[in-house]
């Protein structure tokens, strides 16, 4: 089963996913989040391990970016979720996986975007009495950060 | 040899004719024992801490300057080898660790990170300029990205030297 | 009789929490019942300052990451970077990649070895006995680059300059002696009574739970899951090679050392075959140094603990618009409290030291 057909079966599945600037790239919306990953996991493409979640700044977007692999097939997908700045907000995977937990902490903490569903959204980096996402692009260093002065 | 002599204290004491008996300043030999012994603690924050523990491997073998006993308490250390960037959430365990320590007390600050946040300060948002920044006196400075074993020791000779320079304080 | 829970603090500065790990551990007696990583406390914001440096100026943080084995991290980065701008290094450049990378993996599962067995109590001898030989790698990289820890030896576009006269023979030299010297290893710990005893049956992490925590690396292989990039996704010319894919059967913390001992032996066997089929020609980068950045890339390799992926999106300036870093040590401390519960306080100390993580690339 290669990358081709494994999104083929996901596209008859769920109409809409587009595929991005590569053919390994896909992009969903946040409503189809869980079903399109729980078919990534258990359907017959078996992407069994969560490589990695991260998200990128667009400053207007926010993209939260997951890489799958599968070891059955050995490829690795890449689906990526638009969030718009106001509602940043997509459906946690810690159900599905458990490497999900820290990986959406991290992001949580990195760049604020909301795991709905996730069972401890804390801070994972940074001190938990912070306020600001450190990897916004709108992220001010001044003020935000104590630093202790000499 | 010539660091091995100075260390065993040699020049300190005065011979008597006849043996049995030395005579030595009391500062001396309070600096000598102090200087002797120096007991880290074996506290490692980054990359710097890897060439501390080389130092006290075989190859480099810190105990030819009485501080290869390394202790994992505050409570029983007599320097303290900052070994690694100092972090916005390390800061206060660290002058924590430090408080603790008991007197007299002294600070090494290992590699650039330590002195002045290295190569991280400048753009980050989560790295403190150093040991000094946190409050912690620093004796000795030790330079590198990280700092060669023999530089670490070249360290510790320096603060010994700083420590047989003392006066010793009576109340 | 009442029963009352203990909360007990390790870390950050603790002697077997390799570097500044914070574990929050809930105890019943001496039975782990919970146990809550703390990390962040050595996050250097390497993310973000990737974003105002442009690659050439971003290598030697990557030494900075996971600093045990900084070649390997070097040539993730730069494999990545290769990936996004469309360069291939040249076939001598290669080699030698495969060469330092895999020195630097034997160093580091000296290291790793040396630290488990001192974290189980065997004090001093099997950590100075791994320090011993890790030393002699250091001098081959000492000679080659200059630099005992970070190397910054590997450039986009192929590497720093060529080996130094004589090196290779410090090489040849230092496979000969290792290979001689890996017996007293295996005598001192191997079958050592004392040593299975404390990490045979102990932390078993199943197949499973493995893969559904992202575990990598030995650590999987000790699971029983033979998957290695370099046999599987082969990048650089590890195609080339005759190697094995070392794997464990139950999956417990003597299996992860077991796996390292054995891995040892196939990097070597990997370093002999680079060396003695290393071709002529100029391995230094002959490419330009302000680069363009577009789109954007994904890549990962096979680093001493895992997989080390970079994730480099460029916006069609100089520098990165975003850069992350997929540290293999992060997945793996992160199964650690699902491994933990319902064991004994003194084997957290064994399964932790087994995972052979590194503060410097979780919290990046």
């Amino acid at each position: 089963m290669d990358i081709t057909t494994i999104i083929h079966s996901l596209q008859a599945k769920f109409p809409g996913i587009v595929v991005g600037a590569s053919a390994d790239q896909l992009i969903i919306t946040k409503e189809v989040v869980k079903p399109v990953f729980e078919f990534l996991k258990n359907g017959p493409a078996a992407f069994t391990s969560l490589h990695s979640i991260t998200a990128v700044d667009r400053k207007d977007t926010v993209e939260v970016v997951y890489h799958v692999h599968s070891f059955a097939h050995r490829v690795m997908l890449t689906v990526k979720v638009i969030l718009g700045n106001d509602q940043l907000e997509v459906p946690s995977l810690t159900l599905l996986w458990g490497a999900a937990d820290w990986l959406e902490r991290e992001v949580f903490d990195l760049f604020g975007v909301r795991f709905e569903g996730h069972p401890d959204l804390r801070r994972i980096l940074n001190p938990d009495s912070w306020t600001a996402h450190p990897l916004r692009k709108d992220f001010q260093m001044d003020g935000i950060v104590p630093r202790p002065v000499k | 040899m010539a660091v091995n002599e100075k260390i065993l204290g040699s020049e300190l004491i005065d011979k008597v004719p006849g043996g049995g008996f030395v005579l030595a300043k009391t500062e001396d030999l309070f600096n000598w024992a102090k200087s002797s012994s120096l007991w880290p603690l074996t506290f490692g924050l980054a990359c710097c801490a890897i060439e501390m523990m080389v130092t006290g491997g075989p190859h480099y073998d810190i105990d030819r300057f009485g501080s290869g006993v390394f202790r994992a308490s505050p409570r029983q250390c007599d320097v303290m080898i900052i070994s690694g960037t100092i972090c916005v959430k390390m800061q206060d365990s660290i002058k924590r660790l430090y408080d603790q320590m008991p007197e007299p007390k002294y600070v090494i600050a290992m590699g650039n990170c330590a002195i002045s946040g290295g190569i991280f300060y400048h753009d980050s948002y989560s790295v403190v300029k150093g040991a000094e920044a946190v409050g912690i006196p620093v004796d000795v400075f030790v330079a590198g990205c990280p700092p060669r074993p023999e530089n670490l020791l070249h360290g510790i000779i320096k603060l010994q030297e700083k420590i047989n320079s003392q006066k010793v304080k009576t109340a | 009789m009442d029963f009352q829970e203990l909360t007990i603090n390790m870390g950050p500065q603790h002697p077997s929490t390799h570097g500044v790990l914070f574990l929050q551990l809930k105890l019943d007696g001496e039975v782990i019942v919970d146990c809550q990583p703390h990390i962040g406390y050595l996050h250097r914001s390497i993310e973000k300052i990737a974003e105002s440096r442009s690659l050439v100026q971003f290598m030697p943080f990557t030494d900075r990451l996971d600093y045990i084995a900084s070649m390997n991290n070097n040539l993730g980065f730069c494999l990545a970077a290769e990936k996004l701008l469309g360069i291939t290094a040249s076939p001598r450049a290669q080699y030698l990649r495969v060469i330092v990378a895999e020195l630097n993996r034997v160093a580091s599962h000296l290291l790793a070895i040396g630290t488990f067995a001192q974290d189980l109590g065997a004090y001093a001898t099997p950590l100075f006995y791994a320090l011993r030989d890790r030393e002699k790698i250091i001098q081959i990289f000492d000679k080659i680059c200059g630099q005992r820890l970070t190397y910054n030896y590997l450039r986009i576009g192929g590497v720093a300059g060529d080996l130094p006269a004589g090196a290779d023979q410090l090489i040849k030299d230092f496979m000969a002696y290792q290979r001689r010297i890996l017996p007293e290893y295996h005598d001192l710990l191997t079958g050592n009574v004392i040593f299975c005893a404390r990490s045979k049956n102990i932390g078993v992490l199943p197949k499973e739970t493995a893969i559904n925590y992202g575990v990598t690396g030995p650590n999987l292989r000790a699971s029983g899951v033979a998957w290695d990039l370099r046999k599987d996704e082969p990048y650089l010319v590890y195609d080339k090679f005759d190697f094995n894919v070392v794997t464990g059967a139950n999956g417990d913390s003597w299996d992860r050392y077991d796996v390292r001992m054995r891995e040892i032996e196939e990097s070597l066997k990997i370093i002999e075959q680079a060396l003695g089929g290393l071709p002529e020609g100029d391995p230094v980068a002959k490419v330009n140094k302000v680069f363009r950045l577009n789109g954007e890339a994904y890549m990962r390799t096979e680093n001493p603990r895992g997989e080390l992926g970079f994730y480099i999106v460029g916006d069609g300036g100089p520098l990165p618009y975003r850069l992350k870093v997929r540290s293999p040590s992060f997945a793996n401390l992160s199964v650690l409290s699902a491994m933990i519960k319902g064991m004994n306080i003194s084997d957290a100390v064994c399964v932790l030291g087994s995972l052979d993580i590194v503060m410097g690339e979780i919290d990046r």
